[in-house]
């Protein structure tokens, strides 16, 4: 038995492993034929023309994700302080629920809404031609990932010692200022590692922008249709032919995304692993 | 002075941000059920689509995502809750411990549309198994192995030492012990697990897109067919009819549908998670 369970423990690992190999063995072949800094600082993604330049889509996804970040987490980390510290119990046990529920509600559902709601929007309120934008794309991604930047705080928040508090509203600072003050710094690993979770998902993320942003790989500006790695991936994957070297630049890519998203989990951990060290 | 307006911005700030996030949940899901309710009756639910009398149905789209969960839980179910034993009540070595933690956190971190092409690469194309349904489930069964893993791994945890060393000093064996008194004990953790894992699968489009195929014409599900199935779950179906059809209402009413989905796994995860651990 001992060791059928082992087997089943050391999948997990053999499973990151076959992903790795897999996608570094399809990767590579492209990224030779191209040459590396042609395919990663290149300006033009044409598959039409055989020129398979990534830098649109690379600096799409960065500014993108920074972008989500600046609106989501200071609306995900109030959220969660007033949650986990000032809201009365019962209107805390309503919004919960709806946090949870915002985490659980599929990528399409926020596509749907964002490509029918937000998009004309846009286009009427900034008098755009078309509402397909970077600006639409960031907006669905700063509510996809509120959930996980709000859960994963108020969890940090809660677990600061309730002494830390009580010390400082001894000491005469309000309840408001300690909150600001003397809880949020005391859980801030457990925060940084809320942001940093909430920069995989919006990277990683690409159904809901495929269906807002556009997805011409033009360079990134706000009110311009844009193409992202992940996007740049799900446009072409049904239509290219196995094989061709639009196939292969696709894998690459995803090579390439998969590197941004390693380094991202090895951040993460260091910063979970500080945070438990200390 | 300074202090009260400092106050009064914090205040502002946290009620803002709080009523914000509310009010977004509120919004979206009044919007969505408002756009789809109207179009969900039976015929819609149990019927396919038809191109003769030009009426939509997602029955089939419903069956395969039903097939979907059904076989991605079976492989990954086993395959998880192994692994999860073998960490909390096997497993001596710390390093081991780590690496294979480790390697079940990267699997959740990696993004779907990452799935989606490894599963392309290696159930499609490498195994031969076509843009099939079978594809798509074996490929989710690898993306929610951790979420099972972790699951079962806090319950396992949570079984006291006392019983186990009951358990043992009665005379039974380990793998007896682990049978009848550790697992039971934990199967709170399992079946939450299971239902966070359906949840995913019944969110995840990008994976099923490109490895399960998007027809939306009725499969066979017959034990000699059931290898060459394939077509879209709920997810890919709302995709196809918002994105290809431009048929919006028919995608509102399928999200409807999905937010429901959505509302009764959260609702029984925490549900079933307590009751179970009560008893």
């Amino acid at each position: 038995m001992r060791l059928l369970f082992t087997l089943c423990g050391l999948l997990a690992v053999g499973f990151v492993l076959l992903i790795t190999v897999y996608l570094v063995i399809s990767g590579i072949p492209a990224i030779r034929e191209i040459g590396l800094g042609k395919f990663l600082l290149g300006r033009t993604w044409a598959a039409g023309q055989d020129e398979y330049g990534i830098l649109p889509l690379i600096l799409t996804s960065v500014y993108g994700t920074a972008g989500a970040v600046v609106i989501g987490v200071p609306v995900g980390f109030f959220t969660a302080v007033f949650l986990a510290k000032a809201a009365p119990k019962k209107l805390a046990s309503l919004l919960r629920p709806a946090v949870s529920l915002l985490a659980g509600i599929p990528s399409v559902v926020y596509g749907l809404v964002g490509m029918r709601v937000l998009v004309p929007a846009l286009r009427n309120s900034l008098h755009l031609p078309a509402g397909d934008s970077l600006l639409a794309a960031i907006l669905v991604l700063a509510v996809m990932i509120l959930p996980s930047i709000i859960s994963l705080s108020e969890t940090a928040l809660e677990a600061v010692p309730r002494e830390y508090e009580e010390a400082s509203l001894a000491l005469g600072a309000t309840e408001l200022e300690t909150y600001l003050r003397v809880s949020a710094p005391a859980a801030k690993s457990g925060i940084a590692a809320a942001v940093v979770l909430g920069i995989g998902r919006a990277i990683g993320e690409a159904m809901a922008i495929m269906m807002v942003a556009g997805n011409v790989a033009n360079m990134p500006a706000l009110t311009r249709s844009v193409r992202f790695l992940t996007t740049g991936i799900s446009i072409e994957l049904n239509y290219s032919q196995d094989g061709s070297l639009q196939r292969q630049a696709l894998f690459s890519v995803g090579l390439v995304l998969f590197l941004f998203i390693t380094l991202i989990n090895a951040f993460l951990n260091l910063v979970l692993k500080r945070d438990k060290e200390s | 002075m300074r202090r009260k307006l400092y106050g009064f911005t914090v205040r502002a700030l946290l009620y803002g941000c709080a009523a914000a996030t509310g009010g977004l949940l509120i919004t979206l899901v009044g919007y969505i059920i408002f756009r789809g309710v109207g179009g969900i009756d039976w015929r819609f639910l149990s019927t396919a689509e038809s191109v003769i009398s030009g009426t939509v149905g997602i029955l089939p789209a419903i069956k395969n995502t039903v097939f979907v969960i059904a076989v991605s839980l079976l492989v990954s179910l086993p395959l998880g809750v192994g692994a999860a034993v073998y960490l909390t009540e096997y497993a001596r070595n710390r390093r081991f411990v780590a690496a294979i933690e480790f390697a079940s956190e990267t699997l959740a971190g990696i993004p779907s549309i990452i799935y989606a092409l490894v599963g392309v690469i290696i159930f499609c194309t490498a195994l031969r198994l076509q843009k099939t349904l079978l594809a798509g489930s074996l490929t989710l069964a690898i993306m929610i192995l951790p979420t099972i893993i972790r699951s079962t791994q806090e319950s396992l945890k949570a079984v006291p030492a006392s019983y186990r060393e009951g358990a043992l000093g009665l005379g039974s064996g380990k793998w007896h012990m682990i049978r009848t008194v550790v697992l039971p004990s934990s199967i709170d953790g399992i079946v939450t697990g299971c239902i966070l894992a359906a949840g995913r699968v019944v969110g995840e489009s990008a994976v099923l897109m490109y490895t399960a195929g998007m027809s939306m014409a009725m499969q066979s599900f017959s034990p000699d067919r059931v290898a060459g199935a394939s077509g879209a779950t709920l997810t890919v179906a709302l995709y196809h009819y918002a994105k290809e059809n431009a048929d919006f209402s028919t995608a509102f009413s399928i999200a409807t549908i999905l937010l429901a989905l959505t509302v009764v796994i959260n609702f029984s995860a925490s549900f079933l998670g307590r009751k179970l651990k009560r008893s």
